[in-house]
């Protein structure tokens, strides 16, 4: 089932510090941290599920600068 | 443009897309000349400062922008800011930034400084040159905890925070009362703007530079001292998880220290 | 150049104004106020700024924003107000900002404030001792130079009884301020990708997370402390040092009546020198050594319980003795003039210091 995505996010998961605080802050909830991976200082970081609509709250909220968003041309259905 | 990790399908986000877009936000504003920084995970003071040097740009005033930085955790942007910058030492930043605005009526002249900085060591300072009237725009980043020094109380930290001393939350009896900051600034008549905020939503944070930018407007129009308190998270000060800090910040810190415009002269105006 | 009857205070006050300040700002305190008030209102009609600081730390702070523009700038006080300036005069070296600063003192109790700093660190900064408004007036062109040079704070080292002495000096015309040097912040390298720093924690901008590295600042700075102490050329008065039995020293104010009472001494037969250090950082160490070289004793005076004598005894390594004629002597209110500046007591004091 495809989900309707109107943007997208580069992710420097070098620069991330695993706080977290993207996941609360993005509306539809499309950023889920890793289980697992860790960047090369040991933090968890974020990964992005389709559905994400462009709105950069997660770039507002990032203390360290992890995310460049992007709004499609045209939403993409995605998955 | 999927990709499987640890059992889900996520997008790949190591590259720009490749369908067409718009880059709607960067990586770090104009301004800050580093990605990576030593500041805790989960601090707001970056956050504080992106706002800030956004607005500065977003006004035009990057070539005209002085900015005075007190000494905490936040010094560490006084190295890596891409706007000229004048290091004070703790609280006196505001006679640094008088004296700059003095000699230089034509820039924009900014303090950045925490709440131990500005309320406790720098007290007089900020009152003081609030009552002149002084057109310059201080700004306070308050987390309640001298954060560059092991997360002890400060003079702002309210009834029942958490902080390296009062772990069992700040008593009256003991430490007395806080003091807060932007309303006894807006009693002067020499302040013009007095407005505080947070930065522990994406929507909060919008709402603070839209504060940041209403005060350098007011300094830039003449109309006297402006100040913007921004409240931040500092969840090793306050010894929680960084995902429970924005939820502290709310319940325990903006509980006391009210966010919102106290006083706008301009606006008053008409 | 107008010759006037000037008291010093005004003397001073026109003297910064004259060598392109255009920024002040202070506390008032006894015997400090008066060149405040001057400035007050002489800075306006050059189209500079003087402001009445809330408090001396203010007044410093201020200062060195002003500085940090490339203006030039001062700040002042008596001892007890510099005493609340300490921290600052102590890192604007280290921020390599320069600024004058004027301690209108009361008696010489200061001197280690001056020279040694009240403040923490290894800073040191040049200080220079004027005897009356007239060199004052020169000392402070001097200081305004120095500070621009070697971009740190520079003293000069007043009292009570120059400012409210009124004397003939010549004042400068002022010209013109000199304009902001390179280093100076107006904002203009915003966005430039070298937007400017000035910091007494660090030189420049490091563009990583590494931030300030403090022992390689510290390092520089303590370099730059021994090129001025090795720079600045020592000033020092000298008179009839060469066939000397005894050399009497003094500094500031009271060395005229010590000056005078050599003269009285030397009509009489005596063999007695004088010498009086003018920089009393650097101190001109090589000067007395060569004044002492032939002479069984020196004699110090000052009005305090002695704290130059150290600087002498450090520069004379033990080869001469030295005796202290100088001690605390105020009046009644404590701020100013000296009871005991009487050529005769001073005559007196010397002589029985000399058997």
């Amino acid at each position: 089932m495809s989900t309707l995505t109107r943007g997208t996010v580069v992710i420097d998961v070098e620069a991330c510090k695993g706080c977290d605080l993207c996941i609360d802050a993005c509306p539809p909830r499309v950023l889920v941290m890793t289980k697992e991976h860790v960047n090369t200082r040991g933090y968890r970081y974020p990964m992005l599920l389709p559905g994400c609509t462009g709105c950069k709250a997660c770039a507002q909220i990032c203390p360290d600068f992890v995310f460049q968003v992007y709004k499609y041309e045209t939403p993409q259905e995605i998955g | 443009m999927l990709i499987e990790r640890e059992g889900l399908q996520v997008i790949d986000t190591d590259r720009p897309p490749a369908e067409p877009a718009r880059l709607v936000d960067d990586f770090t504003p104009e301004l800050v000349d580093v990605g990576t920084h030593g500041l805790c995970p989960g601090c707001g003071e970056p956050i504080a400062v992106r706002a800030a040097v956004e607005a500065i740009a977003e006004l035009g005033l990057t070539q005209r922008t002085i900015a005075v930085f007190g000494i905490g955790c936040y010094t560490a942007f006084s190295n890596n800011l891409d706007v000229e910058v004048l290091q004070a030492l703790h609280g006196r930043a505001p006679s640094l930034a008088t004296g700059v605005k003095r000699a230089r009526p034509d820039t924009a002249v900014i303090t950045v400084q925490g709440d131990g900085d500005m309320v406790n060591e720098g007290l007089q300072e900020v009152l003081h040159t609030a009552a002149r009237g002084e057109s310059v725009t201080c700004v306070m980043l308050n987390n309640g905890v001298f954060g560059e020094t092991g997360g002890h109380l400060t003079a702002t930290t309210v009834l029942g925070q958490r902080t390296k001393n009062t772990l069992d939350g700040r008593d009256a009896r003991e430490h007395g009362y806080p003091i807060l900051l932007a309303d006894l600034i807006a009693q002067l008549e020499g302040a013009a703007y007095v407005a505080r905020c947070s930065v522990n939503d994406a929507g909060h944070v919008a709402r603070t530079k839209r504060h940041l930018t209403r005060a350098l407007e007011t300094q830039m129009q003449g109309a006297g001292f402006s100040f913007v308190e921004i409240l931040t998270m500092c969840p090793t000060g306050w010894f929680i998880d960084t995902l429970e800090a924005p939820a502290y910040l709310e319940s325990t810190v903006a509980a006391v220290h009210i966010p919102g415009v106290v006083k706008d002269v301009l606006a008053s105006r008409g | 150049m107008s010759r006037r009857l000037l008291e010093g205070s005004e003397a001073v006050a026109e003297a910064m104004v004259a060598a392109g300040c255009r920024f002040f700002a202070g506390y008032p305190m006894t015997p400090f106020t008066e060149v405040l008030e001057h400035l007050a209102r002489l800075l306006p009609e050059y189209g500079g700024v003087c402001i009445n600081a809330e408090s001396e730390l203010e007044a410093v702070g201020m200062a060195w924003g002003a500085a940090a523009t490339g203006t030039r700038a001062a700040t002042g006080s008596t001892g007890q107000g510099l005493s609340l300036m300490q921290e600052s005069l102590a890192e604007l070296g280290n921020a390599r900002v320069p600024l004058v600063v004027l301690n209108m003192a009361r008696a010489q109790g200061d001197y280690f404030q001056a020279t040694r700093g009240g403040g923490h660190g290894d800073y040191r900064m040049p200080v220079l001792a004027p005897q009356d408004a007239g060199e004052a007036v020169e000392l402070v062109q001097t200081a305004f130079e120095l500070a621009d040079q070697w971009r740190m704070p520079v003293l000069v080292f007043g009292d009570y009884y120059l400012a409210h002495t009124a004397q003939s000096v010549d004042v400068p015309a002022a010209g013109p301020a000199p304009a902001a040097p390179d280093w100076a912040l107006d904002g203009g390298t915003g966005g430039s990708g070298r937007a400017k720093l000035i910091s007494p924690l660090g030189s420049e901008k490091r563009r990583d997370d590494v931030g300030y590295d403090l022992q390689e600042h510290y390092r520089a700075c303590a370099t730059r402390v021994e090129e001025m102490a090795a720079g600045v050329e020592p000033q020092a008065e000298v008179v009839d040092a060469d066939d000397a039995d005894v050399i009497v020293m003094a500094w500031g104010t009271p060395a005229r009546y010590i000056r005078a009472a050599v003269r009285e001494l030397q009509a009489g037969g005596a063999r007695v020198g004088f010498v009086r250090p003018i920089t009393l950082f650097p101190f001109p160490s090589a000067t007395v050594a060569a004044a002492a070289a032939g002479a069984r004793l020196v004699l110090v005076y000052e009005n305090n319980q002695g704290q130059m004598i150290d600087d002498v005894r450090l520069a004379l390594e033990g080869r001469v003795p030295v005796k202290f004629i100088g001690g605390l002597s105020l009046d009644h209110s404590g701020f100013g003039i000296a009871p005991d500046l009487e050529v005769t007591t001073m005559r007196k004091r010397i002589e029985e210091a000399m058997c």
